[in-house]
């Protein structure tokens, strides 16, 4: 119950400490409708409604997605830029438990992008995304959030280790649009890359947004996406105590 | 039992010197340093820049493992039992880091009282006491980043003290406050150990653990040089007499030439505006002005004097060493 409620609190503090920086607030607000515009332009060449609605859902979780890779990164950075990540691990609370409010945070600034997204498309070029689903978009996109977030976990707990590792964040953003269908779908891309695919998170959460709108059937996609959301969760867990350890014998939490 | 036992301590970090032909090298930041700490006792480590305190400190708070030896902390070891360690104890840093600046000074504390699992009813009790303890009450409303120094250092201290630990570490705690603010952190660092609270409490300044603590271990490069109440460290230099020379433009050289003259005990040299005043620990039966004199290869003197000893000396004696 304690560790719920300090979920909460703590993501409730995360996104009032985004929503307050003027530069993330820029970033957070911009980013998204550049996504939107690109991919609104490619795909226009296919003149097809249909391929539109498609391009606007995949721009919209890529939006989400950059939130969660480049920020879990330079959210860690932060830290130790503040001083505060020494204080964090010194506390009593599991570390993965404290930073997953964090990663959470961020995540859910992606429901803004997804928002802004289809707006975007709405308005600037006509593109009208028809949810046919409601219930099971909101719950398709709500599991991509938490997936998100424990894939944002996975991140920081080796940004701890790694101090550049957060360049690794900006890294993993363009692949991961490409690899998990949120640009193109997967029939498109060579065989081998699939299974890399299938254990990403977005993937299937971009899967369960697409069926949900447009009228298919997503549980199986939710589920696994969620599925994986929790093996990154646990996987997390598992690591971070050795993480620490490592990072308080050579010395580097006070590092920037 | 002793609240803090530290039995060997010794830490060591690996760096790299060159960036083609790159080497490993390993610094010893505390070589195997004892002491110990009785409940409701405020300990001071006292050094200068670099001397080791923070490297112990981060040992003992469990942020750091030590290369070799160990240390207990209400019975606790630092290292098999750090969960529980971090749950008994507070850390306390200077500076003005270790904010979250966006949030407001009840947020911080907020969220620090959710991350020490303060009970959810306990919780706005606690955060109004503290911040009537550290005087940011009618302040705490508004966002970190427009507070000052002194304020963010009273935010640290009451942070510290949001799960009621029972040992309570202070790492340079009044660090570039000024002179109003240094007081009043002296004043509510006193009231811990009145509240029956062990403190740890590293500083560079003499006066400060003199007027705080009841023992002080002195740390210099990484090796604790003398141990004891205010009043022992102050007796063992007692014995010396102080040279006061002051030169224009010392010439390079000199100190060294100076601290080697049979009968010196301590050298330091000391900026003065245009003047350096070189000051020289003597033994009291010696008398050293003409020979001191004579190597300072010509250069201009100004006033030369003699006087008592200060607690500064004392310290400034032992991290000489």
């Amino acid at each position: 119950m304690s560790s719920l409620r300090f979920i909460g609190v703590s993501w409730l503090l995360q996104l009032k400490m985004i929503m307050r920086s003027p530069f993330d607030g820029i970033g957070n607000v911009l980013y998204p409708l550049f996504f939107a515009t690109t991919a609104f332009f490619v795909f226009q060449a296919g003149r097809s409604p249909r391929t539109l609605v498609y391009a606007a859902l995949g721009a919209a979780v890529m939006g989400m997605w950059s939130s969660v890779s480049t920020s879990a990164g330079s959210a860690m950075q932060r830290e130790r830029w503040w001083g505060t990540l020494e204080l964090l691990v010194a506390a009593p609370r599991h570390f993965s438990l404290v930073l997953f409010p964090s990663t959470l945070g961020l995540a859910t600034v992606g429901i803004y992008n997804l928002a802004a997204t289809l707006l975007w498309g709405r308005f600037a070029f006509g593109i009208h995304v028809t949810i046919v689903h409601w219930l099971l978009f909101c719950l398709s996109v709500g599991g991509t959030v938490l997936a998100f977030g424990g894939l944002g976990l996975l991140f920081a707990v080796s940004f701890v280790r790694f101090r550049a590792a957060w360049v690794l964040g900006n890294f993993f953003e363009y692949p991961v649009w490409l690899i998990c269908g949120l640009l193109v779908p997967l029939a498109l891309l060579p065989a081998w890359v699939r299974p890399i695919s299938w254990v990403l998170a977005p993937t299937w959460g971009m899967n369960a947004i697409r069926q949900s709108a447009l009228g298919g059937s997503p549980v199986n996609d939710l589920l696994i996406c969620l599925g994986l959301g929790l093996a990154y969760v646990a996987i997390a867990v598992l690591v971070t105590d050795r993480v620490l350890q490592d990072a308080r014998a050579r010395g580097t939490l006070s590092l920037t | 039992m002793a609240a803090i036992e530290a039995a060997n301590l010794r830490r060591t970090y690996k760096t790299h010197t060159g960036t083609v032909r790159r080497r490993a090298k390993e610094i010893e930041a505390v070589r195997g340093i004892s002491f110990a700490v009785e409940p409701g006792e405020l300990f001071g480590l006292l050094g200068p820049n670099g001397a080791g305190k923070t490297t112990t400190i981060k040992m003992l708070i469990t942020l750091l493992i030590p290369t070799s030896g160990s240390a207990r902390v209400l019975g606790l070891d630092v290292v098999r039992d750090a969960h529980e360690v971090r749950r008994r104890i507070g850390y306390v840093f200077g500076g003005e880091r270790g904010v979250y600046e966006r949030l407001s000074g009840y947020d911080n504390l907020r969220y620090f009282a959710e991350l020490y699992g303060v009970p959810a009813r306990d919780q706005k009790r606690r955060i109004e006491e503290l911040l009537d303890l550290v005087g940011l009450k009618d302040r705490e409303h508004e966002r970190a980043e427009g507070y000052s120094r002194g304020m963010k250092q009273r935010l640290h201290v009451a942070r510290g003290l949001l799960h009621d630990p029972e040992v309570l570490f202070l790492d340079e705690p009044t660090i570039g406050l000024d002179p109003v603010g240094a007081r009043e952190m002296r004043s509510t660092i006193a009231s811990l150990t009145a509240a029956g609270k062990t403190v740890l409490l590293t500083t560079h300044y003499m006066f400060e653990a003199d007027a705080l603590c009841d023992r002080i271990a002195v740390i210099s490069k990484g090796d604790i040089v003398a141990e004891g109440t205010p009043l022992e460290l102050k007796r063992g230099v007692a014995e010396v007499s102080v040279l006061e020379i002051e030169v224009f433009g010392i010439a390079e050289g000199a100190t060294e030439r100076v601290r080697g003259l049979d009968g010196v005990v301590a050298v330091a040299v000391e900026e003065r505006g245009q003047a350096q005043v070189l000051v020289v620990q003597t033994r009291p039966e010696v008398e050293l002005t003409h020979a001191v004199l004579g190597h300072l290869n010509g250069a201009d003197v100004g006033r030369i004097s003699r006087r008592e000893p200060t607690l500064e000396d004392a310290y400034v004696a032992l991290v000489k060493e």
